[in-house]
């Protein structure tokens, strides 16, 4: 006898606990600039993706801490950060450019050849 | 009696449990500025205190660092990200301004000891706790 009680909720769709960095979004004629603050991330636990639409921003943070330490308090309560955003369809996600310095990561992502602004001439008749 | 005729109600009751947690995180008179930059993090071993300055994109030599009278200062200022002639802030939620938090120190410190470091935007501070207040095993002989 089957019975309808099966149905246990998928664990692994659930993304690991992040914290949420905090960022700056610029747009400017050509692109759009996004700077995100990442402290405690090395470079190689730093993880851009994109895909489709959407650009994923992930870091694990990574702290010199001496043995046997105790926190005494802590206002940075998660080992990780992660943000996702959806990129609309006139940025050109394949020319993304990032730099990563002193835990700020800097994306420039510019604007499809096709969506750059273009004057448009009136003319008199 | 009154008390009696006038239970605490479970809401008053949930908001001095509230208030009750909030002051176990809170850091000191100076205010326990959570969500306040840069975020730290403060933890403990037998030998010394170390503090962690979340503090993301700034010169390290312009942060300044002082103990003075077992209390720490951590101050400096993060420059305004420049806004590009005809450009567009959507998102503006980095911190930008000068700050300063402080902490209060346990006594057994030595303030000659600190010695900080800044590495992927994380200014890390390490005071050494007195030698005569690191707890001694005593050999029973």
């Amino acid at each position: 006898m089957t019975t309808a009680v099966e149905k246990t909720p998928a664990k692994s769709a659930q993304p690991e606990a992040s914290l949420l960095p905090p960022v700056n979004v610029i747009e400017d004629a050509n692109g759009i600039t996004l700077t995100a603050d990442l402290p405690g991330v090395p470079k190689d636990k730093l993880n851009l993706l994109v895909e489709a639409d959407t650009l994923t921003i992930e870091g694990e943070v990574e702290l010199p801490l001496p043995e046997g330490m105790e926190s005494l308090h802590a206002e940075v309560n998660l080992p990780r950060y992660r943000r996702v955003f959806t990129l609309s369809k006139e940025l050109d996600s394949d020319q993304v450019a990032a730099e990563f310095a002193n835990g700020v990561l800097k994306l420039r992502i510019p604007k499809a050849a096709h969506a750059q602004p273009k004057r448009i001439e009136i003319r008199v008749e | 009696m009154y008390t009696r005729m006038f239970p605490r109600d479970l809401f008053a009751e949930l908001e001095r449990l509230q208030r009750d947690m909030q002051q176990a995180f809170d850091l000191s008179i100076r205010g326990g500025t959570r969500g306040g930059f840069p975020a730290l993090n403060i933890g403990s071993t037998p030998k010394s205190v170390e503090i962690y300055a979340f503090a993301p994109g700034i010169d390290p030599a312009a942060i300044e660092v002082q103990i003075e009278k077992g209390v720490l200062t951590i101050a400096g200022e993060r420059a305004e990200e420049t806004l590009p002639e005809k450009a567009t802030l959507h998102i503006g939620e980095r911190f930008a301004g000068r700050f300063r938090r402080v902490i209060t120190l346990p006594d057994d410190i030595d303030p000659n000891s600190a010695t900080a470091k800044y590495r992927d935007g994380v200014l890390h501070i390490s005071i050494a706790r007195q030698e005569t207040a690191i707890p001694r095993r005593i050999a029973i002989q």
